[in-house]
């Protein structure tokens, strides 16, 4: 499969000027900025504005301790609880497009990628009009049953209005790879199931489940990554106790004033994040054994 | 072949018509199958055969018409409740099933016991000759075996009707003719009424106990292999069942025991030993089977061969020859008539140096007996 | 709609089309009530008062705000451009040439797109106030450098894997033929691969102007008081009340976005179309 490539040797001018550029800019901008935040993590202050570059692992075991460490967990259930949310609402919708007739499938795909495209302030925004207390869904519901003393039903700013937040901003990251993974299932195959005797849903648990696994997966991490490090849904939507752990790590830098901390916090997402994707190309190599 | 005893029907398609979209994929078909009966459809690709077959398995539905299996209206029963199983063109095994597994998958659907349910997938491993690959993946199997697993798959359901999807397409030649034996084997131990989809002749004309010949949706003819190759219905069907050189022709005398046809293309006159029944008035068409074209050596000065059956003067012509293709068994003439017009002409190649009879640009009679053309009315 | 759906037609069984319907509703209902909203004639945005293009003219009234989304606009073109070129020649060089290391690097290039936001964010935010501080007071728009380049950091990976996959089903036996033909290294890749790439340079160019467009907490990170985008601005604004002139601007923007989607599905469509015919 590599059999057209060159080796560098033999064109070096033209490799360099190839790959020059996006790697020095990846390296200045990217990997030397990421490194600093490594390095700060390992820091601390000293006096208003200086850090030194102590070697400390204070940070890291301030980190540990059971107040951030209980934000992280609630991080880490919130984001498992959206992602397994987006996936029981997505798969029926992916499975669907997948087999529409071509027409009507371009539409729908359409339809999905469309929030997608739009931008995630204005969607989260768009969300607070409905859920606040005077919103659209408060006033409906009291105009329908004002006269049976309907009170007012708090939506927002709690852990509820986050959780339809970030399921509202990320089910296209669900919908998009599942159905990539249910589009390229052979067709054939279902309907082998269905001649040899299994009805709709014993065709998608023993047949369709299984040979979407490595696509299932990659939607499960598509999503789980992303909502992990959430800042706008639990900082617009959520109240005092559903802060996550990117706004904990913004507060170190906008507010309080600890880098070292921040960088720490920010750096124990970044090996989670890390860990999931490790895992995930695991998994994909054990699906493709060739 | 054995004169198939009147049987009941096991398959019938009542005015079948089915459209997607615009198109018409099959245009008012009726057709009845009889039990037991290796029955195939033939065509070109999209002359509506395979969607028959998928309506057949369930897969699409009709748009008007029925279709009855074993006397019961099946238009609406979905796949998983007919008693049909279909072998896939693309087999359409399980990747992440085994073989053995694959081969349980149909009947752990009808409920069957666990243990019965291995006796009967190791039986059915058994008939198609595969003992001791019930561990495999598929994807360790060949394409030959995959196709026997999807046979084994589908046979174990002990379905009334086997369907099969160009069960052959996907194999090289010489593995292909080795299944279409074993098929017909299976098929006559079995005693299932087997219907296959194919547009490959030879498939057909060797596997199959009838053939329906369809084209751009509608039936051509409905007939034995022998049938549809010695007594096509029209031209289309001739010509897309083997080959065949067609003379275009009226009917000067017809006769219960004879009939002369004039040929004005190559302006001679061919004896029938039977009666055509077709009027005087209109066109008509002499099918001709390369095989059954005679070649003669014509030296100057000799008069034209008498051909067997014939009155001298009749079914021979002046031609020469002006390629030559040999393969081996056989050759293949391609010889010029007087004006022009071209004609196939097949030799077997009995002895080995048969193929040096006649070379390039030989002077030749063509000829053929009384009985060796087709009268084609359409 | 009389005939039976085909058997794995599943878009049209009651049962997914209930679930469709209401998933859509889900996803669409927050937008059209926004939009719709966008043109009631009230400060509280709840109770249908009456038509108004009112907060469309105090959108244009509010130079901060007009001055925000002129700002991301800026940014995501210069943006748009860098980042086209170097996920370009990215993509290219890792297609085209065998070197040691080059998983290393291939792994390296996904970093940005996986990496979380607010990771990226904290990282530019100390980058440009300790490592390379950008200059102050520079003439706009040289005054918005350092949110382009931390925009380019993370948009051009996305652009380099657009253009990659079609990479992948370029033949490269027409290069070959250039060359044999007698183009020059250079000039095979100008004149074959390069109009191969089109529609991927197309939809790598989309990706990299939304992302962007829509980006957020990077910015925020990044922005200083006189180098406000969009986003930063309309999270001000959201923080500090809820007004239909934030309806006004997104509807805005989403018209926008319509737009745009609707423009680049058009070119692809017709380039699909000349490469069938």
């Amino acid at each position: 499969m590599s059999g057209g490539e060159t080796d560098w040797k033999r064109a070096k001018t033209g490799f360099a000027a190839l790959l020059g550029p996006p790697l020095g800019w990846f390296l200045l901008f990217f990997a030397v900025p990421m490194a600093v935040v490594w390095a700060y993590s390992f820091g601390t202050n000293v006096g208003i504005s200086d850090i030194e570059i102590s070697g400390t692992f204070a940070n890291y075991a301030r980190a540990l301790e059971p107040l951030y460490l209980g934000i992280m967990g609630k991080s880490l259930a919130f984001a498992a609880l959206a992602t397994l949310i987006c996936l029981i609402v997505g798969f029926p919708v992916a499975l669907a497009i997948s087999f529409a007739p071509p027409n009507l499938k371009t539409w729908l795909l359409i339809g999905v990628m469309l929030p997608f495209w739009t931008n995630l302030l204005i969607r989260t925004y768009a969300l607070i009009a409905l859920l606040r207390d005077e919103g659209l869904i408060n006033s409906g519901l009291e105009l329908a049953f004002g006269w049976a003393g309907f009170e007012r039903l708090s939506l927002m700013n709690n852990n509820f209005a986050v959780m339809v937040g970030l399921v509202y901003v990320h089910l296209p990251f669900t919908v998009l790879p599942l159905y990539a993974a249910l589009d390229r299932l052979d067709r054939s195959l279902l309907e082998a199931s269905f001649d040899l005797g299994a009805g709709h849903l014993r065709t998608i648990w023993n047949i369709v489940l299984p040979l979407a696994g490595p696509g299932i997966i990659s939607a499960v991490l598509l999503t789980f990554i992303p909502v992990l490090g959430s800042y706008l849904q639990p900082d617009l939507l959520g109240g005092p106790d559903s802060q996550m752990i990117a706004n904990v790590i913004e507060r170190q830098f906008k507010r309080a004033n600890d880098w070292p901390f921040g960088a720490a916090l920010a750096f124990m997402l970044m090996y989670l994040t890390l860990f999931g994707i490790a895992l995930q190309s695991l998994l994909k190599r054990r699906e493709r054994p060739e | 072949m054995p004169d198939p005893a009147p049987k009941r029907t096991i398959i019938e398609f009542r005015n079948i018509t089915k459209r997607f979209g615009p198109v018409t994929a099959v245009d008012n078909v009726s057709l009845t199958i009889q039990e037991g009966e290796f029955f195939a459809l033939l065509g070109p690709s999209g002359c509506g055969k395979t969607t028959l077959l998928r309506m057949l398995a369930g897969f699409e539905t009709p748009t008007s018409g029925q279709i009855l299996i074993d006397g019961q209206d099946v238009t609406k029963v979905p796949p998983n409740k007919r008693p049909v199983n279909m072998v896939f063109q693309s087999y359409a095994v399980f990747p992440h099933l085994s073989v053995i597994k694959n081969i349980e998958y149909g009947l752990k659907m009808e409920g069957v016991p666990a243990v019965e349910r291995r006796e009967r997938a190791e039986a059915a491993l058994a008939v198609v000759q595969l003992e001791g690959y019930g561990e495999r993946m598929p994807d360790q199997l060949s394409g030959g075996q995959r196709q026997r697993v999807a046979l084994a798959r589908a046979i174990v359901k002990r379905p009334r009707v086997l369907l099969l999807d160009e069960p052959l397409s996907a194999l090289d030649a010489k593995l292909r003719e080795e299944l279409r034996f074993e098929m017909s084997a299976l098929q006559d131990r079995l005693g299932i009424t087997f219907v296959m989809v194919t547009h490959d002749q030879d498939e057909a004309l060797a596997l199959a106990s009838r053939c329906a010949v369809m084209n751009k949706g509608s039936l051509m003819q409905v007939a034995t292999p022998a049938d549809l190759y010695e007594f096509p219905a029209t031209r289309l069907v001739a010509d897309f069942i083997g080959s065949v050189n067609l003379f275009e022709g009226r009917v000067e005398e017809d006769e219960s025991d004879h009939a002369i046809i004039h040929l004005p293309e190559i302006g001679i006159k061919a004896w029938l030993d039977h009666g055509t029944g077709a009027s005087e008035t209109v066109q008509i068409w002499l099918a001709l089977r390369p095989e059954k074209v005679e070649l003669h050596k014509r030296m100057n000065g000799e008069g034209p061969p008498t051909m067997e059956g014939t009155p001298p003067g009749h079914n021979v012509v002046k031609g020469r020859i002006m390629d030559i293709a040999y393969l081996g068994s056989e050759s293949v003439y391609d010889v010029m008539l007087e004006g022009g017009k071209r004609v196939r002409v097949i030799r077997p190649n009995l002895t080995r140096w048969d193929q040096e009879d006649f070379s390039w640009d030989e002077d030749v009679w063509l000829g053929w007996h009384a009985e060796g053309a087709h009268v084609l009315l359409s | 709609m009389s005939e039976k759906p085909g058997l794995l037609d599943y878009a049209r069984r009651w049962p997914l089309r209930l679930w469709m319907g209401l998933v859509f509703i889900f996803l669409y209902a927050p937008l059209v009530v926004l939009v719709v909203m966008s043109f009631n004639d009230s400060r509280r945005t709840t109770k249908w008062q009456g038509f108004t293009f009112d907060w469309y003219r105090k959108v244009f009234e509010d130079t901060e705000l007009v001055q925000s989304l002129i700002n991301s606009l800026t940014i995501a073109a210069l943006s748009t451009v860098i980042s086209l070129a170097l996920g370009t020649l990215a993509a290219i060089a890792l297609w085209r040439f065998r070197f040691p290391g080059k998983p290393l690097v291939d792994g390296a290039f996904s970093l940005p797109i996986v990496v979380p936001e607010i990771c990226m964010g904290v990282a530019m935010l100390i980058f440009f106030a300790r490592v390379m501080p950008w200059p102050s007071g520079l003439p706009w728009p040289l005054s918005l450098g350092a949110i382009v380049i931390a925009h380019v950091a993370f948009s051009f990976p996305f652009v380099a894997v657009v253009v990659r996959a079609r990479l992948h089903s370029f033949d490269r036996s027409q290069e070959e033929a250039a060359r044999d033909l007698g183009a020059s290294d250079w000039r095979a890749l100008w004149d074959v691969v390069i109009p191969h790439l089109r529609p991927a340079l197309l939809a790598g160019a989309l990706l990299a102007f939304t992302l962007s467009l829509d980006d957020f907490v990077i910015t925020f990170f990044t922005a200083g008081p006189d180098t406000v985008t969009f986003p930063v601005k309309v999270y001000s604004m959201v923080r500090f009340s809820v007004t239909p002139k934030v309806n006004a601007i997104s509807t805005l923007l989403l018209l926008f976005t319509v737009l745009l989607t609707f423009i680049a599905l058009r070119l692809q469509a017709r380039a699909e179309a000349e490469k069938t015919s």
